[in-house]
């Protein structure tokens, strides 16, 4: 049985991690390869690298880094953040990145998706989603407009709709952040989360919120994502990706464990 | 030495550091020669059935892989590079695959719940034990998967190991010196090694 996935996200700025990793025995917690390492080893079933830098000059330091990566770890990643163009998401599948994740520049260029789709295959094409929720809609259903750069611009376009239209594109994968509640450690927006996963049939990733292990439980059943990503939570260890498995085995949620 | 058949088509890094880590001494190349030198040949892949066809053409490696199949040389397909073995596949109508295998590539449906790509760890069921490639690796075993496209061979008895979604398919291929998964050994952590390893060790 395919199995739901737990997903650490470590970002990355030239070349190193930042926002802290606490991991004992770590020679280096800087150094995306050591602590991707530790993930390996605590079996999580994939790692997202999140560029924050994204300037022109940093793509060479973030194709070798990559390389870096395939070659001492033997698990699936993806790779996000300031992609522009056929090229570059080329350069990163070649380096050994199993996926590239876009957001900006999807929605600058929606017409990219189903370029890279036609190139490479909607299985590594997953499209990032930054969504706030829409405060003033009254009685009308909920709804979350999509944030680029980011999170710092607003673009008026709405979450649901743009997620269908991706899918429609190409895209083999959406990776929705909840800007509402990304580092709250309040839980995953649950709405937004089953909206999105029930209006797609490709598969979510759920992210922002993550700071108890029911948390997990709810997104992964409840509001339907197919995987669960976190990061501070992993990096302070809060909890390791194993003891969120085995609660979850527990519940009767299928884990790779 | 194993040669990595490098058609610009992806994920070759991950395949030759998880060969050299089983032991073998793999070289990533489009060379004729390096090819027939080879004890062993690997064809990785990411993308599109349609782009990796052309490129292989375009190459001249088409009909230098088939020959070098013939000569039953041990080889390896991963992921699309298993899928090109078949004879067409669902993603690129009309476009000639290599032909190995007899069968076709289809598309999951997506419907009832189904989510498409397959994505993920799931089980492999072994069909065949006496497989090389699955030596030492246990039934129902977690495998990494990401593909929207599944080989259905036309011989059952190809399939040496099955995995269920939605449908069973076969994810271990297997025909005399012929070998392809579906998911990608180099991304499925020991699991994925092991078997890396079993194919290195093929006589």
């Amino acid at each position: 049985m395919l199995t739901k996935r737990i997903i650490p996200c470590l970002d990355i700025k030239e070349g190193r991690v930042v926002k802290g990793v606490k991991f004992l025995g770590l020679r280096d917690a800087g150094d995306p390869v050591e602590v991707a390492k530790v993930y390996d080893r605590q079996q999580a079933d994939e790692l997202v690298f999140l560029d924050i830098t994204a300037s022109v000059e940093n793509r060479k330091t973030l194709v070798g880094l990559v390389e870096r990566i395939a070659k001492n770890i033997f698990m699936p990643f993806t790779v996000g953040g300031g992609i522009r163009d056929v090229q570059d998401i080329r350069d990163l599948l070649n380096a050994g990145a199993e996926k590239v994740s876009m957001n900006t520049q999807a929605i600058k260029y929606p017409d990219l998706i189903s370029k890279a789709c036609g190139k490479f295959g909607s299985q590594c094409i997953v499209l990032a989603i930054d969504a706030k929720r829409n405060q003033d809609s009254g009685n009308r259903a909920a709804s979350w407009e999509v944030y680029i750069n980011g999170g710092r611009t607003p673009t008026g376009i709405d979450a649901l709709g743009w997620a269908k239209k991706a899918v429609a594109l190409g895209a083999g994968e959406i990776l929705l952040t909840s800007m509402d509640y990304d580092g709250t450690k309040d839980g995953y927006d649950l709405e937004l989360t089953r909206a999105i996963a029930d209006a797609v049939d490709v598969p979510v990733i759920a992210s922002g919120g993550a700071g108890k292990l029911e948390h997990f439980y709810d997104v992964l059943t409840k509001a339907r994502a197919d995987a669960a990503l976190a990061a501070s939570i992993f990096h302070y260890r809060e909890y390791s990706i194993r003891q969120v498995k085995e609660y979850l085995k527990g519940k009767g949620v299928p884990v790779r464990l | 030495m194993i040669a990595i058949i490098d058609y610009g088509m992806g994920n070759i890094h991950s395949v030759q550091k998880a060969l050299e880590l089983a032991g073998a001494t793999a070289i990533v190349t489009n060379r004729i020669k390096d090819i027939e030198d080879a004890q062993k040949l690997v064809l990785p892949g990411v993308g599109a059935f349609g782009d990796a066809m052309s490129e292989l053409k375009k190459q001249g490696l088409v009909a230098l892989i088939k020959g070098q199949i013939k000569k039953k040389k041990p080889f390896l397909g991963i992921c699309l590079g298993m899928q090109l073995l078949f004879r067409e596949s669902q993603e690129a109508p009309g476009v000639k695959g290599l032909g190995v295998l007899g069968g076709v590539v289809k598309k999951f449906s997506a419907s009832k719940g189904l989510k498409v790509p397959h994505m993920g760890w799931n089980e492999l069921e072994i069909k065949n034990k006496n497989c090389p490639l699955l030596k030492d690796i246990d039934n129902r075993s977690y495998v990494y998967f990401c593909h929207s496209y599944y080989p259905d061979p036309a011989k059952a008895s190809v399939a040496a190991a099955s995995c269920e979604y939605g449908r069973q398919f076969a994810c271990v291929a297997w025909q005399d010196n012929v070998y392809g998964a579906q998911f990608h050994p180099e991304k499925s952590q020991e699991n994925g090694l092991k078997m890396l390893k079993n194919f290195v060790r093929l006589c």
